[in-house]
C-alpha cells in the first residue's frame, strides 16, 4: 500500500490538486471518520434502546407527539434542495462560476435525502412494518405522496450526481494507478465504459440538461409535500396556505448555507483554494441574501395575520412563540439566523471567506431549530385543553437518546458526504485536465449550454 | 303523543332486555325446540328475544354461556349492517364522576395517564360558568385521522365508526397530528396486557400494542351482542346517551327518547362544527344542571 502510493504520479500540479485527496489519505481524515463512526455507534446504542424499550424511551408523548426526529427530516429535506439550487438553478442560468460548487452540492443533496428518508424510519412507532406503506399504501395521504416524492427526487438526485460523475470516473480509471485493486475496478465498473468520445459527450449533455429540468420542479415538490404533511392537518398553528412557498424558500435559505459552509471546510482540508475562491464565496454571499430576504417575506407572511388577528388557540400558539416559553428560541432563529446575517452579508468584507462560514453556520443553525419552533409548539396548542394527563405530556425536552440519534443521523449525513468525497473528485476534474490550455471560460460555456 | 309514548315504552323494554347485561346468548335453533317442550314449573325461566322479535320465556337451564368471539380484523372493516351508531352527551348532568373513564379503562385495559375518555374543565368564555365535558372520539363521519392514515389503518365503517386495526398500524402518528379533538392516544411502551387474548380484533381494542395508536372505539363488540357502550352503563348521572341515528332512537340505560326529538328540544350541538368533520357524538348544553361544579369532590377525586 504504502509503496504504491508512492509510484503514484501526476502529471501536471493541477492533476495532483483535483485529484490527490482521491489517494492520500491524512491521519486528519482517518480521525475524522473515526470520530464520526464513534458518533453513530453512540446514536445507534440509543435506537437499540427505542427499539426494546419503544418511543417510550423519548421525550414524545400524545400532545407532542412528533419531536426533533420530525423537524430533523425536514431540516434534511430543506437541505437536500441545495443540490437542485446549484446544478439546476445556477446552471440552467448559465452562472458558470458556479460550477465547481455542483459535485460537492449534489453530493450533500444526495447524503442528505439518505439521511431524511432514514430518520423517519426511526421515528415510526412500528419500523418493522415498513413495508406496509407500499403493500397497503393509500394515495391521498400525505406520507404517501411524501414517499413517492422523495423516492423520485433520490433517483434524480444519484442520477445527476453519477451521470456528471461520468467523465471524472474515467479520469480516476485512467490516471490513478496507486489504488487498491477494488478501486480501480469500482472505476472501471461505474465508468461504464467512458471514452470520452463526442457522440458520448453530447449525449452527456444532453442527458445532463434534461436532468437539471426534470429535478426542479421535483425539488418544489419535494419540500411543498413536506409542508402539506403539517399543512393537511387539522391544527391551528399549521392552519396556512403559505406553508409550502415557506418551506421551499427556507430550506432554499438552508443550502445555500450549507454550500458555503461545505465549499470552506473543502478548501482548508484538500487544499482547493484556486478552485473554491474569494469569489465564490462573495457570490455565494449574495446569493444567500436574496434567498433569506425572499425567506424572511414569506415570515411576515406566515406570522403577520395570525399575530394581527390572534384567533383562539393560533392566538395562544403565537403568543407562546412571541413572548411564551418558546420565545428566546423564536428571537434568535429569527434575529440570529435571519435577519442578522442578512445585515451582515449585504457588507462585501463579511463575504470573505471566514466571516461568511461563521454566518452561514449560524444561518444552518437557526434552520434546524426554525423547524423544531413549526413542528412542536403547534403541536403543544390542540383546540381542546389539555387535562388530565401526566406532567410529562405537558413539556417537551428530547431526550438524551432522541439526541444520540439526531447526532448519529448528521454523523452519517457527514460520513456519506466525506465517503464520496474521498472515491470521487468533488471538483469536476475532466475538462480541467483534458482541455490544459487554461480555458477555463470557455469549457465552461460549452458545459452549460 | 300517546303513540310515542307507547312507543318508548316498548324501546325501553327492548333496550332493557338487551343491556340487561348478562353474557347470554341463545340461537335460533335452540328456541325452536324449546317451544315444543313443556318447561317445569319449578324451574326459573328467563325472557329472551326470538330472531322474528317476539318476547318469550325460557328456562334458564336451558340456556347456556357462550364467550363471545370478536370478529376478524377483516369482518371489522364491515359496519354492522343497518346501524349508524350515534352518541348524545348531555353537559348539564355530568358532574365528572369519572366512572365512564374508568368502565373504558378497565374494558380497554388502559392505564390512567391514556385514557380514551377525558373529562374536560370547559369554560366558554369569561362571564359564562364552568362544566364538565366527557370527550372521547367523536366517530366523525369526515374523519381527518382516515384521511392521511398512509397504510389503511384507520378506516371508517358503514355503521359510522372510525376503528383502528394495531396489526395495520405503522405508528406514524399522522392520524394523532390530524385529528382536532386529541381523542387518540399512543402506546409509547408496552402496554400492559391482562389475561389471554388469542385473536385480536379492533372492534375490541385489546389487546393494545406498543408502538400503535389507539383511541374510543364505541365498543363495538358490545354493539354486536346488543349492548350499550361501557361508558354509557356505568355511568351513574344518565349523563350518555347511545343509539342508532337509522331508528331515530337513543338511550342512556334508563330513559329511551328519539334523537331527533332530543337533539331539536335541548338544542343539540356538535362540538366545533365549523370544522367541517362532522361528528357522530353530538352535545347538549349545559344548562339545568343536576349538580353545581364542583372540583375534587369525593367522587371525582378518588380516580
Amino acid at each position: 500500500m504504502k509503496k504504491d502510493k508512492l509510484t503514484q504520479e501526476f502529471k501536471t500540479e493541477r492533476e495532483r490538486k483535483v485529484l490527490g485527496h482521491l489517494v492520500f489519505t491524512s491521519p486528519k481524515y482517518k480521525l475524522w471518520v473515526a470520530f464520526l463512526i464513534l458518533i453513530i455507534i453512540f446514536g445507534m446504542f440509543g435506537y437499540y434502546r427505542q427499539l426494546r424499550y419503544g418511543l417510550e424511551v423519548t421525550a414524545m408523548r400524545d400532545y407532542t407527539s412528533w419531536g426533533i426526529y420530525i423537524s430533523n427530516f425536514v431540516f434534511f429535506v430543506a437541505i437536500s434542495l441545495v443540490g437542485s439550487l446549484i446544478s439546476s438553478i445556477l446552471k440552467l442560468n448559465k452562472n458558470d462560476w458556479a460550477r465547481p460548487l455542483t459535485r460537492i452540492s449534489e453530493m450533500i443533496a444526495v447524503a442528505a435525502i439518505i439521511c431524511a428518508a432514514v430518520i423517519i424510519i426511526v421515528d415510526m412507532g412500528r419500523p418493522d412494518r415498513f413495508f406496509f406503506v407500499i403493500t397497503h399504501l393509500r394515495i391521498q395521504s400525505p406520507i404517501i405522496w411524501d414517499v413517492i416524492i422523495i423516492s423520485t427526487y433520490l433517483t434524480i438526485s444519484l442520477l445527476l450526481l453519477f451521470i456528471s460523475l461520468l467523465p471524472d470516473i474515467a479520469v480516476c480509471r485512467d490516471k490513478l494507478t496507486a489504488i487498491p485493486k477494488w478501486k480501480k475496478f469500482m472505476y472501471r465498473v461505474l465508468a461504464i465504459n467512458w471514452k470520452n468520445s463526442d457522440v458520448q459527450i453530447a449525449k452527456l449533455r444532453k442527458v445532463t440538461t434534461i436532468l437539471a429540468i426534470t429535478v426542479l420542479p421535483v425539488a418544489f415538490a419535494i419540500h411543498t409535500v413536506t409542508s402539506w404533511l403539517f399543512a393537511t392537518t387539522w391544527r391551528p398553528g399549521w392552519d396556512s396556505t403559505n406553508l409550502g412557498p415557506y418551506f421551499v424558500s427556507g430550506a432554499f435559505m438552508a443550502g445555500a448555507a450549507v454550500i458555503i459552509f461545505a465549499m470552506y471546510l473543502l478548501r482548508i482540508h484538500l487544499n482547493l483554494k484556486e478552485y473554491i475562491t474569494n469569489r465564490h464565496f462573495d457570490k455565494m454571499g449574495r446569493l444567500l441574501v436574496l434567498l433569506s430576504l425572499v425567506y424572511l417575506y414569506f415570515n411576515i407572511n406566515e406570522y403577520l395575520g395570525p399575530a394581527f388577528k390572534m384567533v383562539g388557540v393560533e392566538g395562544e400558539h403565537i403568543i407562546e412563540l412571541f413572548t411564551g416559553k418558546y420565545a428566546p428560541m423564536y428571537w434568535l432563529v429569527q434575529v440570529g439566523g435571519l435577519i442578522l446575517p442578512i445585515i451582515f452579508l449585504i457588507f462585501r468584507p463579511f463575504r470573505r471567506p471566514l466571516p461568511i462560514f461563521i454566518i452561514s453556520f449560524f444561518v444552518i443553525l437557526g434552520a434546524w431549530f426554525k423547524r423544531f419552533l413549526i413542528v412542536i409548539p403547534s403541536l403543544q396548542h390542540p383546540y381542546l385543553p389539555i387535562q388530565g394527563v401526566d406532567e410529562s405530556y405537558l413539556h417537551y425536552n428530547p431526550t438524551w437518546e432522541e439526541w444520540a440519534i439526531t447526532m448519529a443521523s448528521f454523523a452519517w449525513l457527514l460520513l456519506i458526504i466525506t465517503v464520496l468525497i474521498k472515491l470521487f473528485p468533488v471538483i469536476p476534474v475532466h475538462d480541467k485536465i483534458e482541455n490544459k490550455e487554461e480555458v477555463e471560460p470557455k469549457s465552461l460555456k460549452n458545459e452549460a449550454s | 303523543m300517546e303513540n310515542k309514548d307507547k312507543i318508548n315504552s316498548s324501546r325501553r323494554k327492548f333496550i332493557k332486555n338487551l343491556s340487561s347485561g348478562t353474557a347470554l346468548a341463545v340461537t335460533g335453533l335452540g328456541l325452536y325446540s324449546l317451544s315444543s317442550c313443556t318447561s317445569s314449573s319449578d324451574e326459573e325461566n328467563t325472557t329472551v328475544l326470538t330472531p322474528e322479535g317476539k318476547l318469550v320465556q325460557v328456562p334458564k337451564s336451558t340456556m347456556k354461556e357462550m364467550a363471545y368471539e370478536p370478529v376478524s380484523p377483516e369482518e371489522s372493516r364491515q359496519g354492522i349492517p343497518g346501524k349508524k351508531w350515534v352518541m348524545v352527551v348531555d353537559l348539564g348532568k355530568c358532574k365528572n364522576a369519572r366512572k365512564c373513564i374508568d368502565a373504558c379503562d378497565h374494558h380497554h385495559q388502559l392505564t390512567p395517564d391514556r385514557p380514551y375518555i377525558k373529562v374536560l374543565e370547559m369554560k366558554d368564555n369569561e362571564k359564562s360558568a364552568p362544566y364538565w365535558m366527557p370527550k372521547k372520539c367523536f366517530q366523525c363521519d369526515n374523519p381527518p385521522c382516515v384521511k392521511v392514515c398512509p397504510v389503511g389503518a384507520t378506516y371508517k365503517r358503514t355503521d359510522g365508526i372510525v376503528l383502528i386495526d394495531n396489526e395495520r398500524c405503522i405508528g406514524c402518528r399522522f392520524c394523532m397530528a390530524a385529528c382536532p379533538y386529541s381523542a387518540r392516544v399512543f402506546n409509547w411502551g408496552e402496554p400492559p396486557v391482562a389475561g389471554d387474548h388469542e385473536h385480536y380484533s379492533p372492534e375490541t381494542s385489546v389487546p393494545s400494542k406498543i408502538g400503535t395508536v389507539g383511541k374510543c372505539d364505541f365498543c363495538p363488540d358490545m354493539l354486536r351482542q346488543n349492548k350499550l357502550p361501557h361508558c354509557v352503563v356505568k355511568c351513574p348521572n344518565g349523563v350518555i346517551y347511545f343509539g342508532d341515528e337509522n331508528d331515530d332512537t337513543v338511550t342512556n340505560g334508563d330513559e329511551t327518547v328519539r334523537l331527533s326529538t332530543l337533539l331539536r328540544d335541548k338544542a343539540g350541538y356538535r362540538y366545533m362544527e365549523e370544522l367541517g368533520t362532522k361528528p357522530r357524538v353530538y352535545y347538549l348544553p349545559p344548562v339545568d344542571r343536576m349538580f353545581p361544579f364542583e372540583k375534587n369532590t369525593e367522587e371525582n377525586s378518588e380516580s
